[in-house]
């Protein structure tokens, strides 16, 4: 890796990708040789949202490479509340750490405290913007259960403000994949995004209805409708239904399909498909460790 | 010119911006930051008859040259404008009009979740495209509507 921030995942080119997803499953395949990579590395979380899964496994993967991890808290009882701006909270922690990692609702927070730290930044998340670290573990799990070449997969749900779903399609551009996306009108991708997508020469479909393309899938990664993008409860509930899976969904679907999602789910995909072949979206999330002590591993050591 | 039309005098020292788009010329203004309490002299033409442009707007402020932060931006809305420089009542200079390739400071995103929309230190920055201008940090693509989110001091 040659970055020093990992801001979008529009960075990367393939080789950054497989390089990291290659790290991955070394780590994978022998935790204990990676125990004391980065024992004197100490690892600073800037979460100004919630996060379960994202913080979790930054923080396990930190530990398992010997390292440490020292967390801001919640904006509640931070010097957030105080007033104090992101520059100089972010500037204060890359004081104490040797890399940060930043969650916060503005789009472009990162990009900007890109600029004030000179410790690694890894963008955990900003707003409706970017989630890169996450889109290395998709293309892990996608790699681990569908490969990634002559791949066709659909994404499906909050297209809009989805940041998983952006930072999925810019990655997928540097592979040969076929993109469906799927969603209703009003949550459709956004016009930075299609732009992007478009420069880029993807092979992009939009959609509405998910029966249009399910059958031909090799993928399908689904994405929570968020209740507060609707004024409306009950637009909400007819929405959300609609693109919502279950075995009955699925029946049209391709044996070796592979169903994945960020997490946490609501109502989007039952919990019948659980317990079915189809479902990646546990393993996704632990895949959330190796593939983030590989991106920890390969920035520390650009750094030295 | 007949003598029924209201003339404005050549100025001294300043500039001339020329051959605006019609209807642009206010724009123009909230470019530069003139709003009169600067103490500045300035005429502005609106809708004047053209050959050229059939009609045009005409901007003359006294006692002011243009930096090239400003004559970039002006680029964005009045692309078909001229600058003239003028020193003792002549042209001392012709700026050409030439797009950038990013604007710093002189936009607001329009995206109010955009960190450059957050009291932070941080100046906007905007990457010019062929048909509209994109925020550096959130990304957002701005086509039609950049006069208004001219960021006046």
């Amino acid at each position: 890796m040659r970055h020093d921030h990992l801001i979008t995942a529009k960075q990367l080119s393939r080789e950054d990708i497989e390089e990291v997803l290659d790290r991955a499953a070394e780590i994978d395949a022998d935790p204990a040789a990676f125990g004391d990579r980065h024992a004197d590395t100490v690892l600073g979380l800037c979460f100004y949202e919630p996060s379960t899964r994202t913080k979790m496994s930054f923080e396990t993967a930190i530990k398992r490479l010997g390292g440490d991890s020292v967390d801001m808290g919640t904006v509640e009882s931070s010097s957030v509340k105080k007033g104090e701006s992101l520059a100089d909270t972010a500037r204060v922690v890359a004081g104490y750490a040797d890399a940060l990692v930043l969650r916060h609702p503005s789009e472009g927070a990162a990009k900007m405290v890109g600029d004030f730290v000179d410790v690694p930044l890894l963008n955990a998340g900003d707003g409706a913007g970017h989630h890169p670290t996450q889109t290395l573990l998709d293309l892990y799990t996608i790699r681990e259960n569908a490969g990634l070449d002559d791949l066709t997969i659909g994404i499906m749900g909050d297209l809009k403000y989805g940041r998983t779903v952006h930072s999925l399609a810019h990655a997928l551009t540097n592979f040969d994949a076929r993109q469906h996306f799927v969603s209703p009108e009003s949550l459709k991708l956004p016009r930075s995004v299609r732009y992007d997508l478009h420069e880029s020469g993807a092979n992009v479909r939009e959609h509405t209805d998910l029966d249009d393309v399910l059958p031909e899938l090799d993928v399908l990664y689904v994405t929570r409708i968020q209740r507060e993008r609707f004024p409306d409860e009950n637009e909400y509930h007819a929405i959300a239904g609609e693109y919502g899976i279950d075995l009955e969904t699925l029946e049209d679907a391709s044996d070796d399909l592979t169903v994945m999602h960020p997490l946490p789910r609501v109502d989007e995909i039952a919990s019948e498909v659980d317990d079915t072949e189809y479902a990646a979206y546990f393993e996704q999330a632990h895949n959330g460790v190796p593939v983030r002590m590989a991106l920890l591993d390969l920035m520390m050591e650009g750094q030295q | 010119m007949s003598d029924h039309e209201l003339r404005v005098s050549k100025i001294r020292n300043g500039t001339v911006i020329d051959h605006i788009r019609a209807g642009q010329a206010l724009n123009v203004l909230a470019i530069l930051g003139i709003d009169g309490t600067g103490g500045e002299t300035v005429s502005v033409g609106i809708n004047v008859p053209s050959d050229r442009m059939h009609h045009k707007d005409i901007v003359k402020v006294e006692g002011k040259e243009l930096s090239q932060d400003e004559v970039d931006v002006l680029s964005l809305v009045a692309p078909e404008a001229t600058i003239n420089i003028i020193r003792e009542y002549e042209v001392a200079e012709k700026q050409h009009l030439e797009r950038p390739d990013r604007v710093v400071g002189v936009l607001s995103c329009p995206n109010h979740n955009c960190i450059t929309n957050a009291d932070e230190p941080v100046e906007t920055k905007f990457e010019v495209l062929d048909d509209g201008v994109r925020c550096e940090y959130c990304e957002t693509i701005l086509r039609d509507s950049i006069a208004a989110h001219i960021a006046v001091e």
